[in-house]
């Protein structure tokens, strides 16, 4: 690029590449090809982010483009699933990108934006009927996170085709209830609610434990702990400095 | 410069409600858009009512007044039979707006003898043919004759220029531009057309720069015509034939957006539009609607809306009546099954168009694109998107709306008796079914003093009556509440007395509970 640059002014000083920027009024708009991809905290392109307190539980910090995790609906907890699902969208969504939910009539979308999901970017197909593994693979063309809520066991084959079409097309499949065949699932493993006492106080917070275990790197239990509401201190998603143009 | 006879039904939105809601028309009657009056009966101007006014104003000037919603689209299909009855005595006939329609004076002028005898026999044949009333302008364009026809006159050849000088600017119909130009001293249709042309279409902009033509009177051939490439009509054949409103709704915007992306990726826009169905018996229908703008892809999807709704309203009455009536225009022409859309008077225009769904964005694009696909799988309904409005229970304070209809304004009042947050994360669609008991085993309930009868002990989820008696109990470990919520008490069949708790489970879940008339509910789960 500096070669570039210095066929057309001949007059260029020592100093390189980020002199030129800097005398342009260039700066923060050029930058390496390198920070395109690679965010300090490993977010970019291929990856989706996640709330920071569930990036130790992605073995790449983050949800990878065309992978497929699902999140079971019972864990070592009773309950909690679909509070899970949020938090696993809520960064994604907050940073800009497309969800859609196929199947989960009953999805609390107060909730949903309470934690911090957009709205305005999310669509649902709440009764997809007996068709919906065709209406999944339409929606893995163009969103970037789609969950699939099935009605039953999922076969085998079914969920490895839409994998693949995942796979395939960049986008997320999240695979909600009995799903084999996933890189990753996340289960709730407890945390009960706090604030009501004997006719007085209200639900206040709880802590949100979840843990995964999965295939390849993801193989090993882990667990993290969200706090619903979250602190309002952490935002869903961290920007973090694009590197700067250093000579 | 041709001369342009056009057809006009006065106070067309008056007219359209008489004919199919079956409203006298001889009665004050008045239409309200965003209320304000749009239209209203002579019976109504005597009293007072004009166009403008609020709903509330009218009703003080008229008590007797009978108020009527705005429908575009029942204005339209009333408009269908109009057209057709006068595509009878006259071929080639434009529809401006329902309630107008223009056709070229110079055909049945020369069939009539006159233009006055052709005038009067057009409106003799639609008064009998349909029962309204119309007066007709002759002049040389359509924007002329347009005005011409609220006085019924027959400009003569060449006049035009002269008849348009006075009249008030508010007639190009074009509200940022009139108020504007008012304020600039602007006053009549004479003194904007005495503007000089290039200087309106620099400082004012290209439909300016049109109107600016019309109120000249001059050839209203738009600007910079040029050839258009021919492949900029577009298609579509259904599958199962159109024969129902929302149906031909969806189309009709899907039909749009496609022909509004050729022409802005052209670099052009269209002033007229032409609509052709081919229906399942085989008859081919055609309308060119024209509009003395830039059409915008708004205005092109509710253009073909309301025509495909004047053909389906022609089909269904048709079906009803049950008989094979002679006249062609009567008979029944079937659900459609091919339709096309034809752009015509196109304008070389690179400038920014808003598209049909706001500002555009490539994941956007990508994500409207399989949304579609999927609304074409199952129905425009099935897929839908969230908006939070003002409510007090969850499930009140989320509205589902259609993808691809416009959303409702976020709520921003305060509402009081709103639940706190955190939101339940699931909230079932009927509510469930449940049964509280308090430590001695008798069914809970609260006094009308909001005092409860018992400490809330145990839970039952009722299931269907046969298994009740197998159902566990589960142990109720914290609970707060009553919180009441005393809604619409105006309104006998709306009003909703129901309290509200929190309940806590031995095995850790969280639950809402309501309960209303006696009956206890589980509307939200905390999962």
């Amino acid at each position: 690029m500096a070669q570039i640059l210095t066929l057309k002014r001949r007059t260029v000083s020592t100093g390189g590449l980020s002199e030129l920027v800097r005398s342009h009024g260039l700066t923060g708009l050029v930058r390496p090809a390198s920070a395109h991809v690679l965010r300090s905290d490993g977010v970019g392109e291929r990856i989706l982010p996640v709330l920071p307190e569930l990036r130790g539980l992605f073995p790449a910090g983050g949800l990878r483009r065309g992978s497929t995790v699902a999140v079971a609906l019972r864990g070592p907890g009773p309950f909690g699933a679909t509070s899970v699902l949020l938090a696993l969208l809520a960064a994604a969504s907050a940073a800009g990108s497309w969800c859609a939910v196929v199947g989960m009539p009953s999805l609390g979308l107060v909730a949903a934006a309470e934690l911090g999901i957009a709205l305005e970017r999310l669509a649902l197909v709440p009764d997809p009927g007996p068709e919906w593994p065709s209406v999944v693979a339409a929606l893995l063309d163009g969103i970037d996170v789609v969950v699939a809520a099935p009605p039953g066991p999922v076969p085998a084959t079914l969920a490895s085709r839409l994998a693949a079409r995942a796979r395939q097309r960049g986008s997320v499949l999240v695979g909600y209830g009995q799903w084999t065949g996933a890189d990753l699932v996340l289960e709730t493993a407890g945390g009960g609610w706090s604030g009501l006492d004997q006719g007085r106080g209200r639900l206040s917070r709880r802590a949100l434990v979840v843990s995964r275990h999965g295939r390849g790197a993801a193989a090993r239990p882990r667990e993290a702990t969200v706090w619903i509401p979250r602190d309002p201190a952490t935002p869903p998603v961290e920007s973090a400095p694009l590197l700067e143009a250093t000579a | 410069m041709t001369r342009m006879m056009v057809v006009w039904c006065p106070d067309w939105p008056v007219a359209a409600a008489g004919l199919i809601e079956g409203v006298s028309v001889h009665e004050p009657v008045a239409v309200l858009a965003a209320n304000r009056v749009v239209a209203c009966s002579p019976a109504a101007r005597v009293e007072g009512v004009r166009r403008g006014l609020r709903k509330r104003e009218a009703q003080s000037r008229c008590p007797r007044l009978v108020v009527l919603e705005h429908d575009e689209a029942r204005d339209a299909r009333a408009f269908e039979p109009v057209v057709a009855a006068v595509e009878e005595l006259a071929p080639g006939v434009e529809v401006v707006r329902p309630g107008a329609c223009a056709l070229a004076a110079r055909g049945p002028s020369r069939y009539f003898g006159s233009e006055a005898a052709a005038a009067e026999r057009i409106v003799e044949h639609i008064a009998q043919a349909c029962v309204v009333e119309a007066q007709i302008g002759v002049a040389d364009g359509v924007f002329a004759a347009g005005l011409a026809a609220r006085t019924g006159r027959l400009v003569e050849p060449g006049g035009t220029p002269a008849f348009l000088d006075g009249i008030d600017i508010a007639a190009l119909d074009r509200p940022e531009l009139v108020d504007l130009l008012r304020r600039l001293g602007v006053g009549t249709l004479g003194g904007f057309a005495a503007l000089p042309a290039a200087d309106v279409l620099g400082r004012f902009g290209l439909d300016a720069a049109l109107a600016h033509r019309l109120a000249a009177g001059r050839d209203e051939r738009p600007l910079a015509a040029r050839r258009p490439p021919p492949d900029l009509d577009v298609g579509q054949t259904f599958d199962e034939p159109l024969d129902r409103v929302d149906a031909a709704a969806f189309a009709a915007r899907q039909l749009a957006e496609r022909l509004h992306e050729r022409l802005a990726g052209h670099g052009l826009a269209c002033t007229r539009l032409g609509i052709a169905a081919v229906t399942e018996h085989g008859a081919e229908l055609y309308r060119t609607w024209r509009h003395d703008g830039l059409l915008t892809a708004a205005g092109i999807a509710d253009r073909v809306r309301w025509q495909l709704d004047g053909w389906l309203a022609r089909n269904r009455a048709a079906c009803r009546s049950g008989y094979q009536p002679a006249l062609v225009s009567e008979r029944r022409p079937g659900a459609i099954v091919r339709l096309r859309l034809y752009p015509d008077g196109v304008v070389e225009y690179a400038g920014f168009q808003l598209r049909l769904w706001g500002d555009a964005g490539e994941e956007r694009d990508r994500a409207h694109r399989a949304l579609t696909r999927v609304q074409g799988m199952l129905g425009p309904d099935a897929v839908v998107t969230a908006a939070l409005v003002g409510g007090r229970d969850p499930g009140d304070r989320i509205r589902l709306v259609p993808w691809g209809d416009e959303r409702p304004e976020p709520a921003r009042e305060p509402w009081p008796g709103q639940l706190h947050e955190p939101a339940p994360a699931s909230v079932p669609r009927e509510p469930l079914p449940v049964d509280v008991f308090d430590e001695t085993g008798a069914p809970l309930g609260v006094t009308a003093r909001l005092a409860v009868t018992g400490t809330p002990a145990g839970l039952v989820f009722a299931g269907p009556p046969g298994r009740r008696a197998a159902a566990v109990v589960e142990q109720i470990t914290g609970w707060a509440g009553p919180w009441p919520v005393d809604e619409r008490w105006w309104a006998p069949d709306e009003v909703s007395r129901r309290v509200r708790f929190q309940v806590c489970l031995a095995d850790g879940r969280a639950l809402l509970l309501t309960l209303e008339s006696g009956l206890w509910s589980a509307t939200g789960v905390y999962d």
